[in-house]
Formats: C-alpha cells, structure tokens, sequence
C-alpha cells in the first residue's frame, strides 16, 4: 500500500510573548490510500495540533506533511474536514443543502451536478428530506451529518475528522460510527479520524495511532486485526477487542507520563 | 425538523391579555393627559386638555404646511440615515477587516464619538445656513457612529470553527466576506440602524428647532413663539409617534432579515 498521506518529522511550537510551548515534538507516519486510521492520545495530546497541520489549517514549525505527493502549504482541495463543533461549522444562516452546496460552489462544479451531489451526499446519511431545513432546525446528531453529508458531497480523497462524535449522546454515537464505516467501505476515501474514546478508535480503525502527552510523539501503530465487517454488538464483545481496547488503553495511561524520568522537567 | 409553537405566552397582569396591555397604557397617558389640566392640577395654559391637543392635530393635519414640514424632517431623517448606513457600513467593514486600520483609528473614534452632534450646530449654519444640509450635517455625525462601530465588532465576530471550514473548503476572499462575514456582521449591523435611526430622527428634529431648518423642529418652534400651546404639543406628539413607526419597522426588518438567529427563531432543544 502506498501511502496517500506522509507527515514527516512534524513539529509544531507556539510562540508566546514570555514562553514557548511545544505542542508536537516529532511526527512520522504514512497513511495509505483508502486506510482508515484512527489516532488516539490524552487530552492535551496535540491531537487537534496534528489535524490543523495536516488540513493545512495551520503551518507546521518542522517537518512537512504531503498529501499525493504534493507538500501541503495550505487547505488542499482534495482534503474536507469534519470538526467535532458541527454546530458552529454549519452555517445557521442557510438551509443544510445551502451548507452542503456551497463548497461545492466554490470548487466551480456545475449546477446541475451539484444538485446530484447534494441530494446523493443527503440520501447516504440518511437525511434525505432535510434539504430545506436550517441546521439549528435538526438535532444535534442530524447536524453532525449533515457536516458529514458536506464532507462527501466534496468528494475528497482524504476526510478528516476531528473527535467529531465527541458531543453527542451515546445511541447516536454508535449510529454515527456504523455511518462512517459504512459511508468509508463504499466510497473509498481514506479517513483520518481523531479521537479521545479508545474503544471508538479500535472499533472504527484498521490502524490506531497512539499518541503522547505534549510534546506529542507516537508511541505507537497498531494494527486492529478485526473483521471488516463490524457490528456494535459482536465486534465490541470479541475476545480480540477486549485485548485490543485494554492494549491501548494501557499505552494511553503510559502516554499520561511518557515525558517524565524520559527527561528532567524543567 | 419539527417546529414547535411557540408557548402561547400567560398575561402578565393576570385578566387581560397581554397584546392588549400596550393600548390600554395609552389610553390611560391620555385620559391623564385629559384629566390634570381639567383638574386644575395644572394650568391648561402650560398644558392643553389631550382632547384640545388631538383638535389642533386634526387642524395641522388639515392644512399643507403640516405635511410640507412632516416631509422636510423625513427627508433629513431619511437622507441622513442614507448617507450614515453607507459611510459606517463602508468604513466599519474596512476598519473591522484590517487589524492595522482598527488600531490606529480606535483611539481617534473614541475621541470623536461623544462629540455631542449638537454641538456642531454652529459650524453646520455656517456652511450650510438654514437649509437642509444643516439637518443633514448634524444627523450624519450623529448615527454614522452606531453603525460604524458595530459593523466593526460584527466584522471581528467571525466564529473561529466558521473561518476553518470556509478555509478547508478553500472559500475565495469574496465568498468568505459574502457567505461567513457578512452574515455574521448583520445582526451587529441591524442593531446599528436601529439605533442610528432613532438618534437620525432626534438629531432631525433637534437640527430644525435650533437652526430652524424646514421641518416639525421648526413648527414646533413656531407655534411655541405665537403661543400656540395646543398645537405645539400636537406637533410633539407628531415626533413621538414618528420613533415608534421609525422603531416598528427596524424591528420588523431585523425579524425578516435575521429569522435564522438565535435571537428571532424558534429551536427545537437537540
């Protein structure tokens, strides 16, 4: 597998008036085309850092990130983002399909194609009939996907997401997270989702990246050699989810203090 | 997607229905209004019995210099109004967009801004006399400032996670002012107009009485020097009236233009 998306050597401090803090030590890693990954750390982790960075959201102090070969300087236009405040990402003053359209607009595709992508990227996450609602109008988990259907209609090659299901109940947590995999498997886009729930991480996952405390490194990639066809109920009472979920969750309790004896703390 | 009715709202005083709170606080002003004088609590001299003011309200109403003037001090006010919205909306969504310009004017506004209009009442006769640039002069000064500085603040409001996705789907520029600024800026901005068009009508009417000016200012001056109580207070009455009519269709126009914000709809809890 090639990789689609390469972040190499990646740092990222910022620079106050009287300190400087240093949010991402030094990060490498690949993601193929068509891989879902998952990247889990402790809060704090750099993990929203990480995602800016490789949105091209925001500019690295090292390293470089390249998306299809080509170095990202700024929001590439075969990358959508879906962030973890859908409320304030959608825009309340349009209806969804206004909110789904428009970035369409903006990448010049006709009219009447984009009135297909709309109604197709609609259709997928189950909100067909929402097209003239205003977001503020739909629940909060509806809001999520429509920010999902956005996403899609953009038809990018890399989606990434940013804790998106960190706001929501738990039963539309499961609907949402069945949604991606399935939204993933059928339209092949490689997914980058960013995560604090260790157990959302390995049931969506093929890969799971852990991440430390700041200054953020991965301490480790791992595998999640579950079936691909996942379902809540029989996937999360596999026996080899069971040992994945406390693997991670064992390194995540590690990451709380890899820095420390590592180096004396000044 | 359900929207829900809005609660059908209990009346306050318990007996009477709430929309009808507003007439009946009218009527009560008026029928004091009617009584004092007749009392004798105060002399009908200073303060005409409401029935006599309504009188010499139909009888301005019924000859042309009550319109011509009612007209003069609409087109101050309307003029003014005009010219304040484009030079506070031009300079504010400038001066809000560019971090530079907002730090070197900020001081200067606030030096300029609680210069009372009034006070240019001098130099407005001097340039321009008793015509209507006066009016204009000193209502421009005066409601220019509410809109220029809440489209500055509007501008600056732009939601951080609102900017990021417009930049990860690559906005232009324009689409970004358009589609994610400009909306943002908007119930600044009609806050904005709706105070500098009660601030326009104040300072319209002000500018005619002092500098005398065409218009229901200088009326009202008129029928206070040739002691025409009644009709100066019918005049008065007139002005009043024009701020609420002024303030029903701002307020009217912010319900349309803003349906989607969370000070006008209605949400159903997530």
């Amino acid at each position: 597998m090639t990789a689609l998306l390469d972040v190499c050597g990646l740092r990222k401090t910022y620079q106050a008036a009287d300190r400087t803090v240093e949010a991402v030590r030094d990060l490498t890693f690949g993601i193929g085309d068509g891989e879902l990954a998952c990247i889990v750390g402790p809060s704090g982790a750099g993990k929203t850092t990480l995602l800016k960075c490789v949105a091209g959201l925001l500019a690295p102090s090292g390293g470089e990130v390249v998306l299809e070969g080509r170095p990202v300087h700024g929001p590439p236009e075969n990358m959508a983002v879906v962030f973890q405040e859908y409320g304030r990402s959608l825009f309340p003053w349009m209806t969804v399909e206004q909110n789904i359209e428009l970035p369409l607009k903006q990448k010049k595709v006709a009219k009447r194609r984009r009135g297909e992508l709309v109604a197709e990227a609609l259709e997928s996450v189950g909100l067909a009939d929402a097209g003239g609602a205003y977001p503020w109008q739909l629940s909060g988990g509806m809001q999520q996907r429509v920010a999902i259907a956005r996403a899609v209609a953009y038809e990018p090659s890399v989606l990434l997401m940013d804790e998106p299901f960190a706001a929501v109940d738990a039963q539309t947590r499961a609907e949402l997270e069945d949604l991606t995999r399935e939204l993933w498997q059928r339209l092949g886009m490689t997914v980058l989702f960013v995560t604090h729930d260790i157990e959302e991480a390995v049931y969506l996952g093929q890969r799971v990246l852990v991440l430390s405390a700041a200054p953020t490194v991965i301490m480790e990639d791992a595998v999640i050699d579950l079936p691909a066809e996942r379902e809540q109920l029989a996937t999360r009472s596999d026996p080899r989810f069971a040992e994945l979920r406390a693997h991670i969750y064992s390194l995540v309790q590690q990451a709380k203090t890899y820095h420390d004896g590592a180096e004396p703390r000044s | 997607m359900t929207t829900t009715a809005r609660p059908r709202r209990r009346s306050r005083a318990g007996f009477v229905p709430d929309r009808l709170l507003g007439p009946i606080g009218i009527a009560a002003f008026a029928l004091l209004l009617e009584v004092l004088p007749r009392s004798g609590a105060v002399s009908p001299d200073d303060l005409p019995p409401f029935s006599a003011i309504v009188r010499a309200l139909a009888d301005e109403a019924g000859g042309g210099a009550f319109w011509g003037a009612l007209l003069d001090t609409l087109r101050g006010w309307g003029y003014g109004l005009a010219i304040a919205l484009a030079a506070g909306l031009g300079l504010g969504l400038l001066i809000g967009s560019v971090p530079f310009l907002r730090e070197a004017t900020a001081s200067t506004i606030e030096f300029l801004r609680p210069i009372p209009s009034v006070a240019l009442v001098p130099l407005a006769v001097l340039l321009y006399g008793t015509r209507l640039g006066s009016t204009l002069m000193l209502v421009v000064y005066a409601a220019t400032w509410p809109i220029l500085l809440q489209a500055v603040h509007g501008v600056q409001d732009v939601d951080p996670v609102a900017r990021e996705t417009a930049a990860s789907f690559r906005f232009s520029r324009w689409a970004r002012l358009r589609h994610v600024v400009w909306p943002t800026a908007l119930p600044y901005l009609l806050t904005g107009v709706r105070l500098a068009a009660s601030v326009a009508l104040i300072l319209a009417v002000a500018g005619e009485l002092i500098i005398g000016a065409p218009g229901l200012g200088s009326e009202i001056a008129l029928a206070q020097a040739s002691n025409a109580v009644a009709d100066m207070y019918a005049l008065i009455l007139v002005t009043g009236a024009l701020g609420v009519g002024v303030n029903l269709l701002t307020r009217a126009l912010e319900r349309r233009v803003l349906a989607w914000h969370t000070s006008i709809r209605t949400e159903v809890p997530a």
